[in-house]
């Protein structure tokens, strides 16, 4: 499953991030690297951290030392709108959409912040946000790629758990950014919306750099390049995920549980 | 109001009528009102427009500013003080004058505000308008708390803003400027944003936009439209005071918009004219025995707003809004 | 400015500090446990006054209408959060906003009918009246150090409460996960109502004991609320400690400022919180 590695595929590297809350170290000197065509799943017991990762990589915290580079580029301490706009997209395990508009709204908003005029500019009091061409189209493909075409009219707050998160994965991609951060995609979803999911982020694959945080080990099994779990907030295991998986650490710290 | 219900930013085309025909009785009113109506009307179109500037902010952004009459009272400032005591002074410099003030001081407080949310924001908005309001207050140069007289109003060449009918109309017209003018900016990519930022400012900020600088200018636009209230204001009044830009004004103009229901400005501007019209009428209620009702309007009014708060927090408009969606209305 | 006229001043400074850290640690608390903007608070402050006028009035004794005073208010606290303020913990700031300014108008009309809105005075009481001398032609009145010495046993008092004992754990619990102190068998309601007293409380004291040195006058709400508002944005909400140090910043501030920059000192205080919020937009020790 691997590809063969040239520097420029490597999109992000985070490197010893740590995070402390007070007296809780919640991210120990973990390093990732994401590479573009690869996924690198992140799995680990609730607690272990995972999530917080996934917000020191996006900007939504600050890490208290290490260091993140997007692109070669060192965002570490970057606001998340910052890192956003330089080609990083993070959906939420928590859905976190606009759940008063509609599912067309939500996605033609998120694709809508690439090409703005800026706030002060009248252009930007005047014009139609529904007639800009580039922006419809950016979240069309948006809405197609998640399979939600049938769903545009729905408001958001009144749809199915398995649509908001199809909806959170639209979000994201209408930004069209390089780097995937994918929150918990799977998590509350029925086996056949699971397996759309699954399909989808397949299809996305070849173009992107994407990290998996995710709970169900079946489905990380069939879709990672590379495996890293977390326990505690360290990395007891990072590599192929067959070697991983046999790894007796992990067997026995995680494996070995019920999930 | 709690954005469990989202405000009605599309207008139902009933309502769309109403609007209408509301418009076409303002258009009709001053041939048929006499001087001390066509006056209070004009007086209630100069405060709808402030509501409109603070639905902006209120309404479709989200930010609850406790201190927005400061760019009110500011504005009609400047009228006085460019205005020579002796002859008019052109409308035609002074109004983008004291706009333009106006949205300045809004840039300048509103970069120090708008980095607080929620509690922080209402609190530190306060806190500024009332270091305006005794600037202004403390200071005999700046006319201390007697105010200053406008003695004349300012002069248009076109037109005779002395003439209480031409003012009115004048009036209207930048009531409906300013009415068109928001609508649009409600749908553009601005107003989207805004609206996001509202509903979710979280995920805008993951999505890429830059919601300090967005907040940032909707602060300093309702800010210049205020401005231009408070321009009116004054000119028509002919006298500024520092209760202007006090807390008591800035109350008022948030109960004029949720009064009216948020986020669509035609609710600011319905909230705005029963806002004043109940005012004149629990001002002018007559004794009791006594007891003068009349005097004591602020029990009444306290009353009014604390059920409104409990029964109607979607205001009049969602209360029409409701009637129309035929279901009864049902609280959190 | 020579050393007795500073002391002077600072003896001022903290003497007012700690008044509005009566207002403010009770602002704060009821912020940061129950997450409710009182716009109301500064008429607890009005409340306390104009009761210390009136029982003292009746029962000629200032003593006994602290006492009175503040059973009264306390008691008035807990009804003003059954009757209202408990359904409103989780409603939108604006409706906060929108239901406590609408109070003002009650209690500022309330007040008008029942006490007039004339300027009252409140006599210091006998044994409490004597001034400190401090040099030939300067001394320093007992009865300001007595109010210092009232707020500082208060707050020691506050302090004691919430860091020292169970119940002020269950507070502190509280302000952080109301459904897991709940769950825990913690009666949160009784919490928020004792919260909500309490403040009331501390306002309304504040107000009293106030009285005889700011007068009695109809505005005195308003002008003590924008303070206090100050003082819980440049402290941090729900700071206690916070409170405390951002008063006595205030107190010093404005105090000092009056004296030697008198044409801005009405600025001061607000250019120092916007310095605060430059580096912090949260406050300096938000919790």
């Amino acid at each position: 499953m691997t590809n063969p590695q040239t520097p420029s595929d490597l999109l992000l590297r985070a490197n010893k991030i740590t995070k402390n809350f007070g007296g809780l170290t919640a991210v120990n000197e973990v390093s990732v690297d994401l590479r573009k065509g690869e996924i690198h799943a992140v799995i680990g017991p609730n607690g272990a951290g995972k999530s917080t990762l996934a917000n020191l990589l996006s900007g939504d915290l600050p890490p208290t030392s290490g260091h993140v580079a997007l692109n070669g580029q060192d965002i570490t301490g970057w606001t998340p709108e910052r890192i956003s706009r330089n080609g990083l997209g993070r959906s939420y395990q928590k859905t976190n959409i606009f759940r008063s508009f509609s599912v067309w709204d939500n996605v033609r908003l998120s694709a809508q912040s690439r090409t703005q005029p800026g706030p002060f500019n009248p252009l930007a009091w005047l014009t139609q946000a529904n007639h800009m061409s580039d922006v419809n189209a950016r979240a069309e493909r948006a809405i197609e790629l998640a399979g939600l075409q049938n769903r545009r009219q729905a408001l958001a707050g009144a749809a199915s758990h398995g649509e908001q998160r199809q909806l959170e994965i639209a979000m994201t991609l209408a930004t069209e950014p390089q780097v995937l951060l994918l929150d918990e995609p799977l998590a509350g979803m029925g086996v056949a919306e699971a397996e759309s999911m699954v399909q989808l982020l397949l299809r996305l694959k070849p173009y992107h750099a994407m990290m998996l945080v995710e709970h169900d080990i079946d489905a990380i099994f069939t879709l990672a390049d590379q495996l890293t779990v977390m326990v505690n907030g360290q990395v007891i295991a990072s590599g192929l995920p067959a070697a991983v998986r046999a790894d007796a650490s992990v067997q026995a710290a995680y494996l070995g549980e019920d999930h | 109001m709690s954005d469990s219900q989202a405000p009605l930013e599309t207008l139902p085309r009933s309502l769309k009528i109403l609007l209408g025909a509301g418009l076409l009785a303002l258009a009709a009113f001053p041939f048929v009102g006499t001087d001390y109506y066509v006056q209070m009307v004009t007086r209630m179109m100069i405060l709808a427009i402030f509501a409109m500037s603070l639905d902006l902010l209120q309404g479709v952004t989200g930010l609850v500013s406790l201190g927005h009459a400061a760019y009110f009272g500011v504005a009609g400032y400047v009228l006085a003080f460019l205005t020579p005591p002796g002859e008019p002074v052109s409308l035609w410099w002074t109004l983008p004058a004291a706009v333009g003030a106006s949205a300045l001081l809004a840039l300048v407080i509103g970069f120090l505000v708008v980095r607080t949310h929620g509690i922080y924001f209402i609190m530190v908005t306060m806190a500024f308008a009332q270091m305006v309001f005794y600037v202004f207050f403390d200071n005999k140069a700046l006319g201390g708390s007697d105010g200053i007289y406008i003695n004349f109003k300012p002069e248009a060449i076109l037109f005779d803003l002395e003439n209480k009918k031409v003012f009115y109309f004048f009036t209207l017209a930048l009531m409906v400027l300013v009415y068109g003018f928001l609508r649009r900016l409600l749908w553009s990519p601005f107003g989207r944003a805004l609206a996001g930022i509202r509903v979710n400012e979280h995920r805008m900020r993951a999505l890429g936009y830059g919601t300090f600088s967005h907040k940032l200018a909707a602060f300093s636009l309702a800010g210049a439209l205020a401005g231009l209230a408070g321009f009116l204001w004054g000119a028509q009044s002919g006298y500024v005071n520092p209760e202007l830009m006090g807390f008591h004004m800035s109350a008022h103009v948030i109960m004029m918009v949720i009064l009216g229901g948020m986020g669509n400005f035609a609710g600011a501007i319905v909230g705005a004219f029963s806002f004043e019209y109940l005012l004149h009428v629990f001002k002018d209620l007559p004794a009791v025995g006594s007891f003068n009702l009349g005097k004591h309007w602020q029990l009444w009014m306290g009353l009014f707003i604390v059920a409104l708060v409990i029964l109607a927090p979607r205001g009049i408009l969602g209360l029409f809004d409701s009637l129309l969606k035929g279901k009864a209305q049902h609280h959190d | 400015m020579d050393f007795v006229n500073f002391l002077i001043q600072l003896l001022n400074s903290v003497q007012y500090g700690l008044l509005l850290f009566m207002l403010a640690a009770g602002l704060t608390l009821i912020f940061g446990i129950m997450g409710v903007v009182n716009l109301a608070h500064g008429s607890f402050y009005m409340l306390g006054a104009y009761l210390a006028w009136s029982l003292a009035a009746m029962t000629q004794s200032f003593t006994l209408a602290i006492i009175l005073g503040t059973l009264l208010s306390v008691l008035f606290g807990l009804l003003l959060e059954w009757l209202l303020f408990r359904h409103f913990y989780k409603r939108d700031h604006l409706d906060q906003v929108l239901l406590t300014f609408g109070l003002i108008y009650v209690f500022e009309e309330t007040r008008s009918i029942l006490w007039g809105d004339d300027v009252h005075g409140v006599n210091i009481p006998n044994v409490l009246s004597a001034s400190i001398p401090l040099t030939e032609t300067l001394s320093y009145p007992v009865y300001r150090l007595f109010m210092s010495g009232v707020c500082l046993l208060l707050a020691l008092g506050l302090y004691l409460l919430i860091s020292k004992t169970r119940l002020g754990m269950k507070i502190r619990a509280g302000a952080f996960n109301h459904e897991m102190t709940e769950a825990l068998g913690v009666n949160i309601k009784l919490i928020h109502a004792l919260v909500f007293a309490m403040g009331v409380g501390l306002a309304t004291i504040a107000g009293m004991v106030a009285a005889p040195v700011s007068s009695v006058y109809p505005n005195m709400g308003s002008q003590v609320l924008i303070m206090c508002f100050v003082v819980v944005v440049i402290g941090g909400i729900g700071s206690v400690k916070g409170a405390l140090i951002a008063a006595l910043l205030v107190g010093l501030v404005d105090t000092f400022g009056k004296v030697l920059l008198p044409q801005v000192a009405g600025m001061l205080v607000y250019v120092l919180m916007a310095i605060v919020l430059l580096y912090k937009p949260e406050g300096l020790f938000k919790n």
